[in-house]
Parts: C-alpha cells; structure tokens; sequence
C-alpha cells in the first residue's frame, strides 16, 4: 500500500526520495502518529512534500490513493457516525420554512438517501476538479446551504467523517505551478558569469602577505590588508515588454530578480519588440521617461556584456524597414540599431523564452538569430548555461 | 515520548498540521524548515517549541554574511598571533583559540536543546549545502585539535526560510518541511484571543473583519499578516478606540491607525483610491 502511493506520487512528478520514503516509514514505526488518517496525512506531507506549491498536487494523489481508507481508521477506533446524529445537526442548522420545503422534496429520508448518493456521485467527479455540492443553483443541498462545508459535519466529535476531507479541500491550490526554471537554478547559471576582482576599501585581512611581511619585520605583527574580492562582471539587460511577451512574463521576472541579486554592476533597459532610437526604464512611464539608445550606447563601456531578452516575435518589416515599428515612426530600421549595439558591446546573447522548436517557423526569428550570428539561446536552464558560455567566450 | 509532545502553548496558538510536523521532527531528531508568509510566527515557533518541552533555547540569526563554518566554530589566528607576540603562554594550547559556535553548543547540551536557524535564505546560496552532513550526521570534525564533535542529544533543529533563495534538495531531503499557512477567520480570532484575552468581543470582530478586507485588496505589494494585527489590535486597545470608528462608513475613508497594517506607501494610496472608489459607486 504505502510503496504503491510513493510510486504514484512521483508518477505525479512530485520530486519525493527513497530517503524521505524511508523517513516516513521510520516515523511510522516510531509512532509519530495516532491511528487517524488525518495525522497520517500531515506527517506524510511533513515528510515527502518540500515545497509548497506541491502541496497541492500530494493532496489530490493522497486523495486517490487513500480514498476509500478512512474506514480503515475508523474502526481502529471504533468511531462511526449515525446517520441519526447526521440528521440532527442539519436539523439545527436549517430553519422552519426550509424544513417544509425539505417535506416538499419528499421528506427526510429520500433527502438523505440523495445526500448520500451525490456525496459518493461528487467525490468520484471532485477528483477531475470539479466543485462540490452547490454547483449553479440545481441542486437541492446547495440551495438550503446544505454543502457539506457549511455544516461541518462531524468536525468535533469525529474529525474522521468530515465531508469535506482536508486533502480534498485542496487548499494549496494557489500555490501550485511548474515552473521549470527556479529562481536559484538561474542564480547558479548566471554565476557562471562571474569575474572576481579586488576593487575598494581594503577591508579583509590578507593572511599570506601579513606572514611575509611579519616575517620580515623580525616577527613584529604587520597586519596587510586587502580589499574584499567583489564580482566585477558588468551587464546590461535589455527586456522586450512587448504585448507578445505577455505569456512569459513569470519567467522574465524570475531570470531579472535572480540577475539583480546575482550582479552588482547591471543596467537595465526595456523595448518594444525590437531596439530602435528610445529605451526606457520604467514600463508605466514609457512615453514620458525614454532614454536615447545613442545615449545608452555611449554611456556604457564595450566591457559590458548586453543580454536581450525577447520573444523576436514579430512582422519583419519591424527588423527591416524604417517606420517598421508597430507603435511608432522610426527614423532608422531596427537591424541598423541592432549592428550598432552589436558594435558596441561584442560580448551578446539573446534569450529567447519561445520553445526552440517553433523557432525555424518565424522568420523574424530567424532575422534576429542572423543579426547575432547565432547567438540565440532558449530561455531554459540549458539555454541559459549555452548562453552564458557564449557571453565568456573572447570574441 | 508523550510527555514531549508538542501541542501549542498558552502563548501559541498551533494547528494539527503544524504540530505533526514538530512532532515528527522531534521524535526522529531531524531539522524542521518552516516556511510561510512573513509575520505568521515562523520564529516564534521555535521559542514556544522550548517552552513547551521544557528545553534550552539557541538562536542562530543568519545574516548575508554569516558562513556555515561559523555555527560550528571558528579559529580565531589573529589573537593567537597577538599573543605569541607578547609572549603569552596560553599561545601553546591552539584550543585557547577555538571559538565555539551555536551549533557546537548544541551538540554538547546535557540535554536535547531545540536551535532556532533563523531566515537561513540570508545566507549565501551555498551556505545550506555547507551545512549538510552537520545536520545529517549532527557531528563535525575539528581540523585544528583533531577532534570530532559528535551530538550528545540530536537536537531539535528549527530553520525558518522567507523564500528569498530556493534551498537545494539534498538538504530539503534532510529535512521536514511545513509551510505556515496563513490562518483563517476561526483560527485567527484563537490567536487574538490568546494574545488579548480581555478584548471587547465586537471590537475583535471589527477588528477582524476590517482587518481581512485589507487584505484583500487586490495588488497590495506586502499584506499585513498575524503580527501586523496583533500590533495593530494593541495599538486600537492603547488609543481606546470604539468598535464603531472601525466600520468603514463614509466619514471614515481608512481604518484608524492604519500605519500598523498598511507598510508601504504605495499600499496606502491604493487602498484609498479603492475606497474613494467604492464610496462614489454607492452615491
């Protein structure tokens, strides 16, 4: 039974272990728990699952694996329900003209009887992510707030029959979603860039030169310092912000905040879909707040490396053509800025976040990969690593 | 081992989920990652876990430049070569010179102390893996006595993380993990209560109710959480302010004191731009 619910969850990609399998069956053995599945539900999710946006993909493999299972627990503790006990909650919670509706519909037994039957009906359809009772207004339960959430049943004194189990409630829902480049995955990729130099205040103790020069001064301490070795890498990034680029914003906002962190020196700018005369910095206030690319182009050294970001998913009179640009009248073709960028700083790559293989089918793409001389990567972790490469190769 | 169970405190409120997931650390002596929104008692838990169990408490507060080799200790050359200069005798004994750190302290208690790892996401992102069979193994090696620190009691290891680095997996494998969801209605009504025990009981439910429509405005850049509304429930019991005043009528445009919740000034005009809104829509 529990092999069998390892193996499904990692057919769910779920990134469990042998060692964490076994870490479960320790605690098991050591009795972490009580016989109750909800304990058993908490400390297998303590164990196996590490981060939560796969809370929510354990809680539907649990739910399916273990349905059914409740039982099991409860006559280890002799705890069942009757229906009785049921009955008269709801009979609490509903007011007088509900119950001669409830009459109305055929009174408590039918009305129980479909209870049941729904109940079994929903847990069976919940698992394709449907919603509970309650759904647009047809069904009797909804309608006299008889959703199974609303009444709690059995919340107290047996937590076991709660309708609504705590696994299917799938409250992590939000927090799931597969990404495929982690923040820190970029981190490290982008280290790669590193260029460590000693630049500043000397503020670490150079232990080598402090023996020499003790030594040389007849065993009289001389303490020498140096400065503390800084990443010296420069970058500058250019993001496409374009209408296109909305689909892959995630992974744009994760490959900046990992480069943020990871370089001191970089600048950023944004673009529209392809460079021409004016950047800016600031998405809202693009119109107001525009840099001159010429100024940017001047500003900055040819030791920074330029990374681009972008989709280069566009009609290709926006490459080649001036007046090509798509918001604005363009003195000069993007292709002509794109030569003028490449001349200045040599060391470029371009990311491109649209899978590798749709690549060969726009031709704008194709025009863009020509202007950089091959040096369109992918925006994944591997591309990223070939990129990165590139950007350290001398040119 | 029921004795040592973990089951909140009197000062804590803790749920099922939560408590399993300290139990289940403490019984097998392996280190807990807590995760969660800021402001949800991340750190707090580890106090309350020592409380609770009775046990000696160490903290170690990570910062960016903390390094994992200083929780086991550190070899402090620069006054052993003081000291050899002014001929001191200690200068012989190089374990004169080893500087203890938080994790060497635990491993020696004469009983099984519960350490607090705080925000180990400060830290340098190689800074988990430097700690990985030190946690493993809860032992160390000493390379200037030669000696081999081993724990005389596993520890009860707490590591709380605010997400600002991801963790590698080794060392999640190592680890339990929870993540401090944030508390619903009920769950958050026990926490006042067990903060503020006295409090008006409509005050409270204003309180709450203002407290959650807050947070869900749309767009906030940072939400108040747990902490945000105790600070804020202190200052409204200081100022004596009435339960009346925390309805958003019309008079009113921003809940009194707003200053505890709402952090970033951002969120303030935009949570008064939605209220300058909602207010014109009903007249």
């Amino acid at each position: 039974m529990m092999t069998d619910f390892f193996f499904k969850l990692r057919k769910a990609s779920l990134p469990v272990t042998l060692t964490e399998f076994l870490t479960l069956l320790e605690a098991l053995s050591q009795r972490v728990t009580a016989h109750s599945v909800e304990e058993f539900y908490y400390l297998a999710r303590a164990t196996l699952v590490k981060d939560e946006r796969h809370y929510d993909r354990f809680d539907q493999v649990f739910g399916s694996h273990f349905k059914g299972l409740e039982t099991l627990f409860d006559e280890m503790i002799g705890a069942t329900v009757p229906l009785e006990w049921l009955r008269r909650l709801a009979e609490l919670t509903l007011s007088e003209d509900d119950k001669q509706l409830i009459e109305a519909l055929g009174g408590w037994e039918k009305l129980m009887e479909t209870f049941a039957q729904r109940m079994a009906e929903q847990e069976g359809r919940h698992q394709g992510g449907n919603k509970w009772i309650g759904t647009a207004g047809t069904s009797p339960f909804g309608a006299y707030g008889y959703n199974p959430e609303g009444i709690r049943i059995g919340q107290d004194s047996s937590r076991h029959r709660r309708a609504v189990k705590v696994w299917d409630r799938r409250e992590f829902r939000n927090l799931d979603d597969t990404i495929e480049l982690g923040t820190r995955n970029i981190k490290v990729a982008l280290r790669r860039l590193r260029r460590f130099a000693r630049e500043g205040a000397a503020q670490e103790l150079d232990l080598d030169d402090t023996i020499r020069s003790t030594a040389r001064n007849a065993g009289y301490l001389d303490l020498r310092m140096v400065p503390e070795r800084h990443n010296a890498v420069k970058v500058l990034l250019f993001l496409d912000a374009g209408g296109s680029m909305d689909d892959h914003v995630r992974v744009c906002e994760e490959l900046f905040s990992a480069a943020r962190s990871e370089f001191k020196h970089l600048e950023y700018f944004y673009f529209h879909n392809m460079i021409y005369e004016g950047l800016w910095k600031d998405n809202r206030r693009r119109y107001t707040e525009k840099t001159e690319t010429m100024t940017v182009l001047n500003t900055f050294g040819h030791d920074y490396k330029l990374i681009l970001v972008g989709d280069a998913t566009m009609s290709p009179y926006e490459i080649t053509y001036p007046g090509g640009s798509v918001e604005h009248f363009n003195p000069e073709a993007g292709d002509v800025w794109m030569h003028r960028l490449l001349a200045a700083w040599p060391h470029a790559i371009w990311l491109n976040p649209q899978p590798q293989n749709r690549w060969s089918y726009i031709p704008s793409i194709q025009m863009i990969r020509e202007l950089m001389g091959d040096r369109m990567y992918p925006l994944t972790l591997e591309g990223l690593e070939q990129g990165i490469r590139a950007l350290q190769r001398a040119r | 081992m029921s004795e040592s169970r973990f089951r909140g405190t009197d000062r804590y409120v803790a749920t099922d989920d939560l408590m399993m997931a300290v139990n289940a650390a403490v019984t097998l002596g392996r280190p807990l990652l807590v995760k969660g929104e800021p402001g949800t008692g991340k750190t707090q838990l580890a106090e309350e876990v020592a409380l609770a169990l009775n046990r000696p408490f160490i903290q170690w507060h990570i910062k960016s430049t903390t390094k994992a080799q200083q929780g086991l200790y550190e070899y402090d050359a620069v006054s052993r070569l003081r000291d050899s200069q002014l001929g001191d005798a200690r200068v012989h004994d190089i374990g004169n010179y080893i500087v203890k750190g938080k994790l060497w302290e635990a491993f020696t208690h004469d009983v099984q102390p519960v350490v607090l790892i705080d925000e180990i996401d400060k830290a340098d992102i190689e800074f988990p893996n430097d700690l990985l069979l030190e946690l493993d193994r809860m032992e160390f090696h000493v390379y200037e006595t030669q000696q081999t620190i081993r724990a005389r009691h596993r520890p009860v290891i707490i590591i709380t993380s605010n997400n600002e680095k991801e963790l590698p997996d080794a060392f999640l494998r190592r680890c339990f993990f929870h993540y401090i969801r944030f508390p619903d209605k009920e769950t958050m009504e026990r926490i006042v209560r067990v903060h503020y025990p006295d409090l008006k009981k409509r005050l409270l439910s204003e309180a709450l109710e203002a407290f959650f429509e807050i947070r869900e405005v749309p767009g906030l850049k940072k939400r108040p959480s747990t902490s945000e509304l105790l600070d804020w429930i202190k200052l409204l019991l200081a100022e004596d302010i009435p339960p009346e005043a925390l309805r958003g009528d019309q008079h009113k445009l921003i809940p009194p004191l707003y200053g505890a919740l709402l952090k970033n000034e951002q969120d303030v005009h935009l949570f008064e731009r939605l209220l300058f809104m909602s207010r014109r829509k009903r007249d």
